[in-house]
């Protein structure tokens, strides 16, 4: 069924009787020419270009629980592409023009809503380092506006200009950047691919490979054997699990990161604003909501929830940045799990092992990669070769020293 | 998290500074034939389990000392607290 007005109109006038389950409940076939493992917003994602832009057939996902109920439906929602390498910004950039055009293209209503993504920095050295974004951003066909204070202030009134140890010396921003509704996107995924023919399989744990020769042949799953020409794993946040299973380490280490969010305020954050002097980035949902977060917790953890300090830590920042917030109340916290990568940067490879795709290590970043993420995995898993965009996200690029570090932190994962 | 350090009995985790892997108190022999090898896992590459997990951890706020801390990833449970100096030595380090 195609969503429209017209249908909204029609299913109105005949008692919203005619509406259909938005994607079907298949029961697993015995072989596939593509299994993906993972029923996450890139796991769809690659399904659905599989089926739609790469004109693939006899697909299927497999997802250990409900499909959404991992990192796509914990993040902060912020979409955006201001990347400073040149291994990543075509990437984000691509990435960042799928999803303005993603509605169209799959029929649902994410809610993307292109309202602007503000650094501030609050010393002469990061207005360099932001100016230089900048000019990294333009040149890679994204847009980029360097604000002096006051053009910030006439933006975000509401800041605390006169704070006395971070003095708001500007921002960056990056007018198309935004939000989009994260749960709807897998969604509006997840019923695309079913529109293609993609089986869905929920409920349906990957308990191993089929490895003979140094061949996959298939997985081992909760609901059976199932047979495939190409297995591609997208399941980050349990990459170093899932492919242990195919007997693989990995340069990741996985950690939790919190995300936080007040109970419905009237309209007072018009857009995404993120803090210079330390890790924090707010914006407000259409609900009303202030939606943040801040760094992860530093330790290694698989447990989807982190622990006090970062709140307390998180809370200090937002009153440095906005001390109008103090009176709001939180109304929920929680956590999800990354794969945080030696260089904070991620992998959308092929393996040593034939037929076994992967693609992971996205950090805190993957939301936003979310289209050009399956874009790229769809057209590797389809010609065996890489997306022009996604030629450095290497599995391999540590040992030759190809490494793709944004924030030039070195190899630590917890500093990324 | 509270972390029993041996010396300075409870702390909260929020003093210390989390490095990794207790395996990198374990630097690889820059002279062994394979040392490029032995090096690439050794800074890059990691078993990073779900469960029992053994991690450095640097007492920065504190007294300074590294500590070996045993805890389970999924439950963030704390089983064993050592100094890494103790760990290092009955390593023959």
């Amino acid at each position: 069924m195609h969503y429209s007005a017209l249908q909204i109109l029609k299913q109105g006038l005949t008692g919203n009787k005619g509406w259909k389950p938005v994607w079907r409940e298949p029961k697993p076939k015995s072989a596939y020419d593509f299994i993906i493992v993972g029923g996450g917003g890139h796991g769809l994602a690659t399904a659905y270009y599989l089926a739609e832009e790469f004109k693939q057939a006899n697909i299927a996902v497999l997802e250990k629980g409900w499909i959404g109920s991992g990192n796509v439906g914990r993040n902060t929602t912020i979409v955006r592409s201001n990347y400073l390498l040149p291994e990543n910004t075509p990437f984000y950039e691509m990435s960042l023009k799928l999803w303005e055009n993603l509605e169209q293209d799959f029929n649902y209503n994410a809610m993307m809503s292109q309202r602007g993504i503000l650094n501030l920095f609050h010393s002469d050295g990061e207005r360099d380092a932001a100016a230089r974004r900048g000019n990294a951003m333009v040149l890679s066909d994204a847009d980029a506006v360097l604000l002096d204070r006051e053009g910030v202030r006439k933006m975000c009134p509401f800041l605390d200009f006169d704070n006395e140890r971070f003095p708001i010396k500007g921002g960056l921003l990056q007018p198309r950047a935004g939000t989009a509704r994260h749960d709807a996107v897998a969604w509006g995924y997840a019923r695309g691919a079913d529109r293609c023919g993609v089986d869905i399989i929920q409920n349906c744990e990957v308990t191993g490979f089929q490895i003979e020769n140094g061949v996959c042949s298939g997985v081992e799953t909760t609901k059976g054997n199932i047979k495939a020409n190409k297995v591609g794993v997208c399941v980050a946040g349990s990459s170093s699990r899932v492919m242990a299973l195919a007997g693989m380490r990995l340069p990741i280490e996985t950690h939790v990161l919190q995300a936080f969010v007040t109970e419905g305020l009237k309209p007072v954050i018009p857009g995404v604003v993120t803090f210079g002097a330390g890790h924090l980035y707010i914006s407000q949902s259409d609900k009303g909501g202030l939606v943040f977060g801040g760094d992860i917790d530093k330790y290694n953890s698989y447990a989807q929830r982190g622990n006090l300090p970062v709140i307390e830590h998180v809370a200090e920042e937002m009153m440095a940045m906005m001390p109008m917030l103090g009176r709001a109340r939180l109304l929920r916290s929680w956590g999800g799990v990354m794969d945080m990568s030696m260089d904070g940067s991620p992998f959308i490879d092929k393996t040593h092992i034939g037929g076994l795709y992967f693609n992971g290590g996205w950090c805190y970043g993957g939301f936003k990669a979310t289209p050009a993420s399956g874009m790229c995995y769809a057209h590797l898993l389809a010609t065996d070769t890489p997306h022009p965009n996604a030629t450095a996200f290497r599995l391999d690029r540590f040992r030759h020293g190809i490494i793709i570090d944004e924030k030039g932190q070195g190899a630590q994962p917890n500093q990324h | 998290m509270i972390i029993n350090h041996p010396l300075l009995g409870p702390r909260d985790s929020s003093e210390f500074y989390h490095l990794g892997d207790a395996t990198l108190i374990n630097r690889p022999d820059p002279d062994a034939a394979d040392a490029a090898e032995q090096f690439y896992e050794y800074v890059y590459i990691r078993d990073d389990p779900a469960g029992e997990y053994r991690e450095l951890w640097y007492h920065e706020q504190g007294d300074r000392s590294w500590l070996v801390v045993t805890r389970n990833t999924l439950t963030h449970e704390i089983s064993s607290v050592e100094l890494a100096r103790d760990v290092a030595r009955r390593q023959g380090k």
